[in-house]
């Protein structure tokens, strides 16, 4: 396919392939981190760490990896994601009431 | 009312041409049709209730049928007549208005309606099979989980089935808002029902999925022994409540939100001004979808959920009142010191605005969770809602009708008819209602099928009853009007109404390409800037080309049919097994049919650029 | 842009998939639908939250979970996201045949874990007897669980048909968004494991 490509400058072509390269970096880095996350994470349970402290905590990296999920892995990072943002932005929302009202008010 | 193409092959390919066409005009003809019929079954179900209702300890009705009545009231009015007709128009108009030759989705848009269709008709059938849903419109547990026989299951999948075409329909105008409008049309040049429907479609699509999961629940306790609402298993039957709600109360604005936008085009258009504070409108109506999220939980202030989450509520759903108030103003500023056509489409819109004021007044009353513990569950609440659905959506799609019949069906309705049917029906509904309060508030409360001698409330009843009357005769002479219509009125032309928006820029009906070339806007009420510069018509963003649309399909009948066999697989496997073959069978014509959309390219086809010269010269462009 | 154009393209654009209004519209609509999905996965941790200390005396979370297979499932599917990645990469630079290769390592991935889970759920209904309608606790797990496993069972079955349906005639601009969406769902099925893997398991074996 690429040699069809001569509409295209090839220069354009190796610009936009370093870009992807980099870009790709970056997700590399992402999933490692997400794996350190998810050892923490088990680490933490398996040796029983604090509840009053644990579980807070295994919230907040779970949502740390899902915003890599969702910022690197999906694109959101990139620009013309302001739509997609936007409904995210909004399910998570009406998301987070969900789940407060059936950890609050549902008659325990 | 079909285009050439259908005339010219007799009633057989009318009818194939429908069942596959992905031409947003003709699937509003099809919503409009479906939702029209169930409109009227809805309105035969409140007629028995209102003549079993219509003097003490009456025995017209039986008891567990006075619940089906109440519980298929409620469900085909809600989920079977007002959102289809919603979407009827949407679709009829949001396309025109944006300048877009069709939605981001036909085929989706396609499924949408048959998937609604085949979920009404599953709701229906259960008239005819033993027993339809009884456990009211909100089908709360544990009332529902022990409901005996399979009206609930019904209404179940029912709800199941339509429920996912409206999210499809939902997706299918928002991203159609967001990606096809012409140039130069902006988000703040977009008419005021271009933007509701853009909010409504939002909430929609967070609204909807709530429901999903509640009727899943639903079905997996009464259909495969699950225990969610099974108390003595640990189950908790609040969960119903706050997952019905959390759709319910955004449900109640999806269904008045797109008529808030349809009156704001009638007042402007009727008053020959440009809507007064356009964007206080728009922000008008996010700020209403925004908030209709924070407020379910005032259906359940009786339920025990404490005072300070009573509290909270019951703020949020005061400020509501704050925006609505907002687009009362504004319309009447719009009127104030405009050229006023009395039209029925304006007529209409003139009489929503006190009744839907007088239901936002009853809405702020029931607000104050303390003064709702007097009030929940009586016929105060029946009164309030009635107001806002009745006074809001019902009066909104009778005007909106009259409005878009034109571009819709070719020819203006009959005023006289229109007007005649308005008068009636007016005070009909006043006469219904507005009593109501007055019952609920003497104690009546609601869903009993009969009230006891001697406790004041027979005079009230019948009045309620008599009311019902002449909405019926209002709703009958409008059903006469479109017959009339049909037969004696003669074509309209693309601009009867001197319109502002670009839905009047091209003939009535619209070509099913609809714009010739895209137009060029050059501002809020595009036409109304051409106008003024003394233009005959817009002007063109593109020169004359080929025209791509997409192809018909019978695919989106076979999957909700596939669905729809599915369902009564599911229902009935709980008395005998072998009825999962039924699901077997349905889901398999369901993934089949998905399978093949899937496989096969579907690349549409072109309107080439001669056939549309040929068009522009029998005067289709204007 | 004509069809000939769309099935051959002279040569790829930066942006295979949002290069034609169909690949835009079908973008927008799927990230649009991925926010209902939100809503929708929202409700029913919600409902497992509200009932996962309703045991009716039989199975607690704590009682029955194993943390090992939890793990390696999370594994596997962690890293299927990332093969999802490459593949989307390799389509950027236009090399179907990699992309097709990554994305199979996805589906073998998907299929693991999938595998994993019928077991997991098997060994729950063998070995404590903790079937659907145990207790409101064993609906709200099965069902939450099960939902996700549904959603991992479509995603796997929508990747393979767009794999064999192109095999022959590779990558172009009608069949770039459908390869793209497909990867933007493998990616949110990983996004609810990430919470399911922590509300239901982690969470639940804390206590």
């Amino acid at each position: 396919m690429a040699n069809s490509s001569h509409s295209k400058p090839t220069r354009q072509m190796e610009y936009e392939k370093k870009q992807h390269k980099e870009e790709m970096k970056q997700q590399v880095i992402t999933f490692v981190l997400m794996i350190l996350f998810t050892f923490v994470a088990f680490g933490m349970v398996i040796m029983e760490v604090n509840s009053y402290f644990v579980i807070p905590t295994l919230i907040i990296l779970a949502i740390v990896q899902v915003a890599f999920q969702l910022y690197y892995f999906m694109h959101m990072k990139n620009k013309g994601h302001n739509m997609p943002a936007l409904m995210m932005y909004g399910g998570a929302a009406v998301a987070g009431l969900t789940i407060i009202t059936f950890s609050s008010i549902i008659w325990w | 009312m079909s285009t050439t193409a259908a005339q010219k092959g007799g009633l057989g390919a009318a009818i194939w041409d429908y069942l596959t066409t992905v031409d947003h005009k003709k699937i509003a003809h099809l919503y409009l049709v479906a939702g029209g019929l169930f409109f009227l079954i809805g309105g035969l179900e409140a007629m028995l209730i209102r003549i079993q209702l219509m003097k003490p300890d009456n025995n017209f009705l039986a008891a567990g049928l006075y619940n089906e009545m109440i519980t298929m009231h409620g469900t085909t009015m809600i989920f079977l007549a007002a959102m289809p007709l919603i979407f009827a128009l949407m679709n009829a108009v949001v396309p025109l208005q944006i300048g877009a030759r069709d939605v981001a989705f036909p085929f989706l848009n396609s499924l949408g309606f048959w998937l609604f269709l085949f979920g009404g008709l599953m709701l229906n059938v259960s008239w005819f099979t033993g027993g339809a849903p009884d456990a009211g419109w909100t089908n709360y547990a544990p009332l529902s989980t022990t409901s005996p026989g399979h009206g609930v299951d019904y209404y179940v999948m029912g709800l199941q089935i339509s429920g996912a075409g409206t999210l499809i329909g939902g997706i299918n105008f928002l991203v159609t808002i967001v990606n096809m409008r012409a140039p130069g049309m902006t988000y703040m040049r977009m008419p005021l029902f271009t933007w509701s429907t853009l909010v409504t479609s939002t909430l929609i699509l967070f609204a909807f999925p709530a429901l999903t999961v509640g009727l899943f629940l639903m079905m997996f306790d009464r259909m495969f022994g699950a225990a969610f609402f099974d108390v003595a298993k640990g189950g908790n039957v609040i969960i119903w409540e706050h997952l019905f709600w959390i759709f319910g109360h955004p449900e109640v604005y999806i269904l008045i939100l797109p008529l808030f936008g349809a009156f704001s085009d009638i007042f402007s258009t009727f008053s020959k001004k440009r809507l007064f504070g356009y964007s206080a409108m728009v922000f008008a109506t996010v700020l209403i979808g925004f908030l209709g999220f924070m407020v379910w939980a005032h259906h359940m202030f009786t339920v025990g959920m404490g005072p300070i989450a009573n509290s909270i509520f019951a703020v949020a759903t005061m400020a509501i009142a704050v925006p609505t108030g907002i687009k009362i103003f504004n319309w009447l500023f719009t009127m104030w010191g405009g050229q006023i056509r009395m039209t029925s489409a304006m007529l209409w819109s003139v009489a929503f605005i006190p009744s839907f004021t007088i239901g936002g007044m009853t809405g702020v009353m029931l607000a104050a969770a303390a003064a709702d513990f007097q009030y929940h569950d009586t016929y105060f609440v029946v009164g309030h809602f009635h107001y806002v659905i009745v006074g809001g959506v019902v009066f909104g799609i009778f005007a909106a009708l009259h409005y878009w019949w034109p571009k819709m069906f070719g020819k203006v309705l009959n005023e006289k008819l229109g007007k005649l049917a308005f008068w009636p029906f007016f005070i009909g509904f006043h006469l219904t209602f507005f009593i109501q309060h007055f019952l609920g508030l003497m104690g009546m409360p609601r869903r009993y099928w009969v009230f006891l001698e001697g406790q004041g409330l027979e005079a009230g009843n019948m009045i309620s009853t008599i009311g019902a009357f002449l909405m019926a005769i209002g709703s009958v002479i409008f059903l006469i009007n479109v017959v009339y219509t049909a037969v004696k009125e003669k074509k309209a032309d693309g601009d009867p109404w001197d319109g502002r928006t670009l839905e009047w820029t091209m003939a009535s009906p619209p070509p099913h390409y609809n714009f010739v070339q895209t137009p060029l806007v050059r501002g809020l009420d595009p036409l109304w800037v051409e106008k003024t510069e003394g233009k005959e018509g817009m002007t063109p963003a593109e020169p004359l080309g080929d025209i791509h649309m997409p192809n018909a399909s019978i695919l989106p009948f076979t999957m909700s049919i596939g669905l729809f066999i599915a369902g009564f697989g599911f229902i009935y496997q709980t008395d005998d097994k072998t009825w999962l073959v039924a699901s077997v069978i349905g889901m398999a014509i369901t993934f089949g049919s998905m399978l093949t959309r899937s496989l096969k390219d579907d690349l549409g086809h072109h309107i080439h650029k001669e056939e549309l010269e040929e068009d522009i010269k029998k005067g289709v462009g204007k | 842009m004509s069809h000939e154009d769309v099935l051959n393209p002279k040569h790829m654009p930066h942006d295979p998939e949002k290069a034609t209004l169909e690949g835009k519209n079908k973008f927008l609509a799927f990230w649009f639908f991925l926010g209902g999905e939100t809503v929708l996965f929202a409700s029913l941790f919600g409902t497992y939250i509200a009932l996962n200390s309703s045991t009716a005396g039989e199975n607690t979370p704590e009682h029955l979970f194993g943390l090992e297979l939890v793990f390696l499932m999370t594994m596997m599917l962690l890293t299927s996201s990332l093969t999802s990645v490459y593949a989307m990469y390799h389509m950027k630079n236009h090399d179907f045949r990699k992309m097709q290769t990554w994305l199979a390592i996805t589906v073998l991935l998907g299929l693991a874990f999938l595998g994993c889970e019928i077991y997991e759920f098997l060994h729950y209904i063998h070995e404590y007897e903790f079937t659907f309608g145990s207790s409101a606790f064993a609906s709200a797990f099965y069902t939450l669980v099960g939902f996700h496993g549904g959603h991992v069972l479509f995603g796997l079955s929508w990747i393979v048909t767009l794999m064999i349906r192109n095999q022959k005639r590779g990558l172009n601009l009608y069949n770039a968004p459908k390869f793209y969406i497909a990867s933007l769902y493998w990616h949110f099925i990983d996004v609810v494991w990430v919470f399911i893997f922590t509300v239901v398991y982690l969470m639940g074996k804390v206590g």
